[in-house]
């Protein structure tokens, strides 16, 4: 245990946490658009297309994470463009590319001479080899990430949520449309020495997933996503250091595996709530034609009997074995 | 930018519209005055949608020209002045939303980036949703409403930029009887304030005797552009979206010297 403690205390590891920890902010905030935008699988496919980039980064000696930043915002702009353009689905538009992008960074690696081991790195993140030059990058991208996209939050929500009218409002739709890309981009890289780039999406989308089970308003579901996404990316870095003692446990699988179990153990609830909240909302008010009263009725209704009361035009009806009581003097009418 | 007061809302000049090099819509000339409610009635597939999408600039027109409140399209950037609602089932996305967050989101076109709403902006807002008798599901979420109730919250969005003109495509399609009359309510509250009204339609049932001009449009054309039809006219019988059979008024006269004109 004391071996854990003492963990916190090397470089390398206050170095991951930190980028953990912006890592978990910034990919719900702009997970959350796509998700609305019905594009869950955009992250995933900038994700592969930046394993060229790595690639290039690798052959030519550069920085593998400026490449990856640069080919994977031209891969996010070229699937913009093919979505907006091609008027078939986006869907095979996105196949290609992550074909592409995964075959073509296999092959440059081989080139450059670099052994898998190097690529694997980037493909499911690595801890120790994050440099305090990567945290500073990570850290003031994230920064930009998150003025963009809350500073734009009411222009990017109608976007999202429905492109003909933000059109006609006179929002540059095509633009922002751009920008969620170019966003998601500059997440895919900032989360690629963390999670890997063929994890990052889940990152971007789980957690928007866990928070859709609890939230009803798009407020409290980016919100939750990023506080999820926190303790996801936390999480999982320690876990995976704590078990590290006994057997190699990447940092990545464990972070996307945490955020799972997370969105598996608000699911359930989600299902309660929202079975709730049909079950609670108000009946339509429409005149009640007969009068029904019921037979035998032992049971006294109130406030606390145990029986939903669900509002119905002026009064409420208890709602139990199918039927609906609503207290008439002193019987129950059937409503 | 000039606006000058007697320009009409919208103004279409021969217009004509092609979808993938296909003509749609051909030699087009509609103007719509000011404070006019216009009804735009017409078959399926008969170019309702395409003419409204073109006036809101969805559109490009691929001939004759539109002017918006006297400003010719290409140079038009008032767009505040416009409400739209699309022909949408769904006023919900892949993400939760509240009524409140949906109606808000029209308040776009009078905000500014990075600033937040300011209380004339609140107000606009809750103005909106009472307008449309929605005031106690603001905290709902649009997905668990109806059909109709979700097409109030997508009028209740447009009204909230306060425009000066509102087209709305297909708002009553598929919605029952009492939410026509909550929409037909909230649009006779918003015409009484002046503003001018396009409402693409199938049937108007409670929103009739609102109406002060009817435009039937029939394969890409307009057919009828005259004073409102009433319900029997328009319609000698009661029928159900029958294929074959497309919506323009029975009325003996303006169709007949149509027919043998164009
Ligand atoms: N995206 C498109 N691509 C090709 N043709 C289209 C497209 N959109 C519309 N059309 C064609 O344009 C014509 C007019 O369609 P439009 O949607 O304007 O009809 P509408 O009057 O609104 O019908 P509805 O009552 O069904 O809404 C139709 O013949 C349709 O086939
Ligand atoms: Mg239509
Ligand atoms: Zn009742
Ligand atoms: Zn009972
Ligand atoms: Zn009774």
């Amino acid at each position: 245990m004391s071996d854990f403690v003492d963990l916190f205390s090397l470089p390398f590891m206050q170095r991951a946490l930190l980028a953990a920890l912006l890592t978990g902010l910034a990919a719900p905030a702009i997970g959350t658009f796509l998700v609305q935008r019905r594009l869950a699988l955009l992250g995933d496919g900038i994700g592969h297309v930046a394993v060229t980039g790595v690639a290039i980064g690798l052959l030519t000696n550069t920085s593998p994470t400026w490449t990856a930043v640069v080919v994977a915002i031209l891969g996010a702009v070229l699937i913009e463009v093919i979505r907006e353009r091609g008027h078939t689905n986006g869907d095979v538009a996105l196949a290609l590319l992550f074909y592409g992008g995964l075959a073509g960074g296999v092959l440059i690696t081989g080139l450059a001479g670099q052994g898998a081991a190097r690529l694997q790195e980037y493909l499911f993140g690595s801890l120790t080899s994050i440099t305090a030059g990567d945290v500073w990058f990570t850290f003031g991208l994230t920064v930009v990430l998150l003025v963009t996209t809350l500073g734009l939050l009411p222009q990017l929500f109608a976007v999202s949520s429905d492109p003909d009218f933000a059109r006609v409002a006179g929002l540059r739709v095509r633009l922002y449309n751009l920008l969620i890309a170019v966003l998601a981009a500059v997440t895919v890289t900032v989360a690629m020495r963390t999670v890997g780039l063929l994890l990052v999406s889940a990152l971007m989308v789980v957690p928007v997933a866990t928070a859709q089970q609890l939230a009803r308003s798009f407020r409290t579901t980016i919100a939750g996503a990023m506080v999820v996404g926190v303790l996801a990316a936390l999480g999982g870095l320690l876990l995976s250091a704590a078990l590290s003692f006994r057997a190699t446990v990447a940092p990545g699988p464990t972070i996307v595996l945490l955020a799972l179990a997370m969105f598996a153990s608000t699911w359930p609830i989600g299902v309660w709530l929202r079975r709730r909240r049909r079950m609670l909302s108000p009946f339509a008010s429409v005149e009640v034609a007969t009068h029904t009263v019921t037979d035998e009725h032992p049971h006294q209704h109130g406030t606390d009997c145990g029986h939903p009361a669900v509002p119905h035009a002026d009064h409420v009806d208890y709602v139990h074995d199918g039927h609906r009581h609503a207290v008439h003097g002193e019987h129950y009418d059937e409503h | 930018m000039p606006v000058s007061p007697g320009a009409p809302p919208v103004e279409v000049r021969d217009g004509s519209v092609a979808i993938g090099g296909r003509p749609i819509l051909r030699g087009i000339d509609l103007t719509v005055r000011s404070g006019e409610f216009l009804a735009l009635m017409g078959a399926n597939g008969s170019g309702k949608s395409t003419l409204v999408r073109a006036i809101t600039g969805l559109l490009p027109t691929t001939g004759g020209g539109i002017s918006l409140f006297g400003t010719p399209y290409a140079d038009f950037r008032d767009w505040k002045r416009v409400g739209f609602v699309p022909q949408r089932a769904s006023a919900a996305s892949g993400v939760p939303a509240t009524v409140w967050e949906v109606v808000a989101s029209g308040r776009i076109t009078r905000r500014r980036p990075f600033l937040p709403l300011s209380r004339e902006d609140r107000r606009a807002i809750a103005d909106a949703i009472d307008v449309v008798g929605l005031s106690d599901s603001t905290g709902l979420g649009v997905s668990q409403l109806s059909g109709g109730q979700q097409q109030r919250v997508l009028i209740a969005r447009a009204l909230a930029g306060e425009p000066d003109l509102l087209v709305l495509d297909e708002p009553t399609a598929g919605v029952d009887l009492g939410n026509q009359r909550a929409l037909a309510d909230a649009l006779a509250t918003f015409k009484a304030g002046g503003a001018t009204i396009v409402l693409v339609a199938h049937e108007l049932g409670p929103m009739a005797p609102l109406i002060d001009r009817a435009v039937v449009m029939r394969d890409g054309r307009i057919a009828y552009d005259g004073p409102a039809l009433d319900e029997e006219d328009a319609h000698g019988h009661h029928h159900p979206l029958a294929a074959s059979h497309d919506h323009v008024p029975h009325v003996g006269s303006p169709l007949d010297e149509l027919g043998g004109g164009r």
